[in-house]
């Protein structure tokens, strides 16, 4: 193992784990606000509410990630209104291109999660807000909500890990995130094996703080209390 | 004279499900201070009927009156009868206090959290005003020193009688128990049941479906026998315990004591 290459190509190899953060933390959270009256409509009564998440869900956890982020990098480019539209700056941009696609793929999986998570919610406890008088959007806010957040918080950590190591595939459209600037890097050194080496311990240890900070998240919300049932 | 406006009435109720027909036509009046008790064997249609008069559940038929005012119904496409009017029903609930079986708390709240979540949304009460009154319900009901514990940290008679003082929070003018002490260890039955008296001997109007066959006789001022979805027997405590007319009714009293 060539150490020296390894701590002289580090400083980039930050760089690029820079860019993967930005990707990942601006596609979790905005996938995340996307999610939310997906999630809703989703777990909807009624099929027609229903029926427009459920077609969004299938396609985005029907076709790899990949394969959306080439339709988003390639594909847009190619109707005449959305070069000469308002959106085209962001959309030439394989930085914007990268950061909608992912946030609208892991919006689908969140939209999973979150009806999941409402769907757990033990019936009577959402009886006794009516029962009380609460409307059921009352309802919706103050008791459905905050309690699918709790249900839902350790798999949304989960999908939040996936996206960090699914954002590697950023680099194939160009962008030197983390995943980019190793293959770059290894293009002049030759040391394919050192530097996704040091990749990979990047990866894991970003891996890790958010492990950790999803676990101080879930003590402060009180997850494992309020999962007892009926 | 004219009767003073009955609490709560229920007219004619009926219930199905698909076929079914649990509930063929109950009434029932309650007058202020009441405590009317509902009992009967599984499957009577007793918690079922309670449930209708909140619209936990949707009636086929019927009527009901809160103080007068009657509970706008329309059907839906399957045959339920539903409320016609959401505020109205919302508002109408907020006065129809319901104490379930299995106390449903919100898990993730204080048990101070819990008592003030509906009286800030609902009657629009102030974070202080809200907590004040919690606070005195809370000693009412013997746990005061519980208000910043966790549903999951109090005993199953501590649950139930925090939640016996949520639904007090919102100064209900009628309160229906569900088989309040169901769910309970014997040992926490009566540590409820004696919240319960103490409601009873304030004058609060109140219908109780319950199993404790003592205390029924006791609290109430009317009791209700239910068999399959009809009132076999209605009466005193008295009547209905010590001299009940129907077979029904009497096989049901003499198995239960």
């Amino acid at each position: 193992m060539n150490w020296e290459v390894i701590i002289k190509w580090f400083p980039r190899l930050l760089e690029g784990a820079g860019l993967t953060l930005e990707l990942v933390a601006i596609s979790v959270v905005a996938g995340l606000l996307l999610a939310i009256p997906l999630g809703i409509a989703r777990s909807s009564a009624h099929w027609y509410v229903r029926a427009l998440p459920y077609g969004y869900i299938f396609f985005f956890r029907g076709t790899p990630l990949l394969v959306q982020l080439f339709l988003v990098y390639y594909g847009v480019a190619q109707f005449d209104a959305i070069r000469h539209g308002p959106l085209w700056p962001y959309l030439r941009d394989p930085f914007w291109c990268a950061v909608i696609t992912m946030t609208l793929h892991t919006a689908a999986y969140i939209a999973e999660i979150l009806r999941g998570a409402i769907q757990a919610i033990p019936p009577g406890e959402i009886e006794a807000a009516r029962a009380l008088g609460m409307s059921k959007w009352q309802t919706l806010f103050y008791i459905v909500m905050p309690r699918a957040t709790r249900i839902g918080l350790p798999a949304y950590s989960n999908e939040v890990i996936l996206m960090l190591k699914a954002s590697a595939l950023a680099s194939t459209i160009t962008l030197l995130d983390l995943t980019g600037m190793a293959r770059t890097i290894i293009a002049r050194t030759y040391l394919p094996v050192e530097i996704f080496f040091a990749a990979g311990m990047l990866y894991l240890l970003i891996a890790y703080i958010l492990v950790r900070a999803f676990k101080v998240l879930e003590h402060k919300l009180r997850v494992d209390a309020s999962q007892q049932g009926r | 004279m004219a009767e003073a406006t009955p609490a709560l009435e229920i007219r004619n109720l009926h219930k199905r499900y698909g076929d079914l027909e649990v509930i063929k036509g109950i009434s029932l009046t309650a007058r202020d201070g009441d405590v009317i008790s509902i009992l009967g064997s599984s499957g009577s249609g007793k918690s079922t009927f309670l449930r209708c008069i909140n619209l936990l559940e949707s009636p086929h038929q019927g009527q009901i009156f809160v103080a007068g005012e009657e509970l706008k119904l329309k059907p839906a496409k399957n045959g339920d009868l539903i409320a016609a009017d959401n505020k109205q029903i919302n508002r109408l609930r907020s006065e129809i206090g319901f104490v379930f079986q299995n106390f449903n708390l919100w898990p993730h709240m204080t048990i101070l959290d819990n008592i003030i979540e509906a009286p800030r949304r609902v009657l629009g009460q102030s974070r202080a005003e809200a907590t004040e009154v919690a606070e005195a319900l809370l000693a009412k009901v013997g746990i005061a020193d519980k208000r910043h514990s966790y549903p999951n940290q109090l005993s199953g008679g501590q649950q139930q009688r925090a939640a016996i003082a949520r639904t007090l929070a919102m100064q209900p003018k009628v309160i229906l128990f569900d088989e309040p002490t169901s769910a309970l260890d014997p040992e926490m039955v009566q540590e409820v049941l004696n919240v319960i008296r103490a409601l009873a001997d304030e004058g609060r109007t109140m219908l109780l479906v319950t199993h404790e066959m003592n205390f029924a006789r006791q609290v109430s001022s009317e009791v209700v026998f239910l068999h399959q979805g009809l009132v076999e027997e209605q009466g005193t405590p008295e009547q209905v315990f010590t001299n009940p007319q129907s077979a029904r009714c009497k096989q049901f009293m003499s198995s239960h004591h």
